[in-house]
């Protein structure tokens, strides 16, 4: 059994001017001790998934539908009391902007002790020690020093160790990390990455990467869900999205990156302009945009197509192939 | 106009750019932080010229200080054969070159149309004789941008991101200028965005033979669009060579480790690069390491790198590089 399972997830927002359904049928399995990287634009739901997971979304935001299985336990609908002791415990998460997660008005050993002592059965002297081991896990330096001081006295790169130091404290089963690099510069994000990397493999957590940044996911995903409008458009291996992408999506994403093959040649971008969520087309959310768009597209939404093994796409191109694979047996993917 | 022969090709020359600014320290006590540090480079016409660095690097400062916006504390800009030193100078100067900014959504005032946002280079430099004309030249920038007709009078928040970054270079394209600063012109914008707008300043080059000074911290971005990249660190130039050249032989330990430091798009590329991490964040500009700024960090460093900053050397035809210890190591 999966460690988790997110089955079917919707989850909306009902503002002014209608609901949004940020999060709109959403599926993904997380074994222990891998690396699951959610891609896809801003608005595409990515960070959604993610709070939702963690229930800890906007007050005008709601999970309508789906399930949540956490360790064979259903986190939707449970209460109050349970989902306490599973956030921050079982599971962890950072975010983006390591300037504002960390609270300005305490230090950063308060900030550390709190959520060991909340957690764990620690004592305060314990506590201490736990957040002084912690800090030195993740390469901060003069660590005794740092449990005095306040954020704003830390650079960038170091309160990102700090925030990734505090949701690892409890050691927990999965580490959702929400864009945890994107505003740092690239070295220091090489520091943060690699960091992670090390800590994945020494306490075999699995890590869910939320990122737009397709390089970040190639160095660290072993699986890769694509998002677009609030709808997983395609999943699998690292390899299999980079090398044989099948959604026409997650294709006009590869050409559109500057890399080694197109220097020096023009971009191929897909056109037009991210859906407006509001205004959702009828068909294939993303067929506005798709240069291979059919007729089918406009009218008829694509169902998840199985292309063998692990690799699924939601696009109307894939329906043969994707009909071939489940004719052949298990394993014989075409 | 006097043009300087022996150097026709360069458009713009910049030579040892200093950008100093005061940081109150308490009371009645300033200290300089040397935002730009003697920085010298030429640009040459029809090129785009990349800058990469980190945050705090200083590159934009230089985008800035070259075109006046911060005066510079020393050194000079000159721009096709003129000192750009008094007003009249800079006033012309500002009629051929123009700045792209980062920020989309700030660097557009909310309470002006679109048609208003684009023609105010217009109006500032006098370029029309009737309203007509301001009106046809505003459709014109927009159709150059991609933008049409009916989006000449609507608000900047009607707009996404990408189109946003469109009206700031139409607005750029107002004066009709051979040369743009680009600060971080894409870095605001999605994936599949930020191609179609990086398409967008090929074409307005191949069309409009612009120069570009392209400002940039993701440096795929910067490789796929520039002729030749310059690498800053602290204030300090380190290298500058064509951009194939410094993707493959980059010389300077910084550049080094900045190019490995870049996650590849390409998981096999990934898994097979190594890369050299570098230890330590930067340090702050207001406390600068004697000697080469760079030392701090650099596997190379010996007694002569906090002794003296290295000069910033041809080493190679056309590739410029400021380290001690280039020959050996």
């Amino acid at each position: 059994m999966a460690l988790l399972e997110v089955k079917d997830l919707h989850t909306s927002f009902f503002t002014d001017a209608g609901e949004v359904k940020a999060v709109d049928g959403v599926s993904f399995e997380l074994d222990r001790g891998r690396v699951l990287g959610i891609v896809g634009e801003s608005g595409s739901g990515k960070s959604v998934t993610a709070y939702s997971i963690m229930q800890i979304l906007a007050p005008t935001g709601k999970i309508v539908g789906g399930s949540i299985r956490f360790d064979g336990q259903e986190l939707i609908g449970a209460d109050e009391s349970h989902m306490r002791k599973v956030r921050g415990n079982r599971i962890s998460i950072i975010f983006q902007d390591p300037m504002t997660s960390l609270n300005p008005t305490y230090t950063i050993g308060h900030q550390l002790k709190e959520a060991i002592l909340l957690h764990t059965g620690r004592n305060k002297e314990e506590a201490k020690e736990r957040a002084l081991e912690m800090l030195t896990l993740v390469n901060v330096n003069e660590p005794l020093k740092r449990l005095k001081q306040y954020p704003f006295e830390l650079s960038g790169g170091m309160r990102q160790r700090v925030m990734i130091a505090m949701a690892l404290a409890c050691e927990p089963d999965i580490l959702i990390a929400d864009e945890p690099t994107t505003a740092l510069d690239v070295t220091i994000q090489a520091q943060i990455l690699e960091l992670m990397q090390d800590l994945q493999k020494k306490l075999g957590m699995a890590i869910i990467m939320i990122t737009h940044d397709l390089g970040v996911v190639a160095q660290m995903c072993d699986e890769v869900i694509v998002m677009y409008a609030g709808a997983v458009c395609e999943r699998g291996t690292a390899d299999e999205i980079f090398y044989t992408p099948a959604h026409e999506y997650t294709k006009g994403l590869m050409r559109s990156i500057p890399r080694d093959e197109n220097n020096g040649q023009r971009l191929k971008p897909i056109t037009g302009t991210p859906i407006d969520l509001l205004n959702m087309p009828k068909g294939c959310p993303f067929a506005p945009r798709c240069e291979n768009a059919m007729k089918i597209c406009l009218t008829q939404r694509p169902g998840i197509m199985d292309l063998g093994g692990n690799h699924i796409s939601a696009c109307w191109m894939n329906y043969k192939e994707s009909a071939a694979a489940c004719a052949a047996p298990e394993g014989d993917k075409a | 106009m006097s043009v300087n022969l022996s150097k026709k090709q360069d458009l713009l020359e910049v030579r040892g750019l200093k950008e100093y600014f005061d940081i109150n320290m308490g009371f009645f006590r300033t200290r300089p932080l040397k935002a730009v540090d003697d920085v010298s480079f030429t640009i040459r016409r029809g090129e785009t010229l990349g800058l990469v660095g980190e945050s705090g690097c200083g590159k934009t400062t230089v985008g800035r200080t070259i075109l006046h916006l911060y005066k510079p504390t020393a050194g000079t800009v000159i721009y096709d054969g003129t000192e750009i030193k008094d007003s009249r100078s800079l006033k012309e100067f500002r009629k051929k070159a123009t700045m792209v900014f980062q920020d989309p959504y700030s660097s557009l005032n909310p309470r002006m149309t679109v048609s208003d946002i684009v023609a105010e280079p217009l109006d500032v430099h006098h370029l029309y004789g009737s309203r007509k004309e301001r009106e046809e030249r505003v459709l014109e920038l927009l159709s150059l941008v991609g933008l049409n007709s009916e989006h000449a009078s609507r608000y900047a928040h009607e707009f996404s991101g990408g189109q946003r970054q469109r009206i700031g270079i139409a607005r750029a394209l107002a004066v009709d200028p051979e040369f743009i600063v680009c600060d971080e012109p894409v870095s605001a914008l999605d994936v599949s965005i930020q191609a179609q707008v990086i398409n967008m300043f090929d074409d307005l080059q191949d069309r409009l033979g612009l120069t570009y000074l392209f400002i940039a911290h993701d440096l795929l971005v910067v490789r796929h669009i520039s002729d030749r990249i310059a690498v800053m660190y602290l204030g300090k130039m380190v290298e500058l060579a064509s951009a194939d050249e410094i993707y493959r032989h980059p010389l300077h330990p910084y550049s080094q480790s900045l190019l490995s430091a870049v996650p590849m798009p390409d998981p096999k590329a990934a898994r097979a690069n190594k890369r050299i991490v570098l230890t330590g964040d930067i340090p702050s500009p207001l406390n600068a390491p004697s000697g080469c700024p760079f030392r701090t960090r650099c596997r190379f460093a010996c007694e002569r790198c906090a002794e003296s900053m290295p000069p910033f050397e041809e080493v190679e035809k056309g590739h410029f590089v400021a380290c001690h210890r280039i020959g050996e190591i």
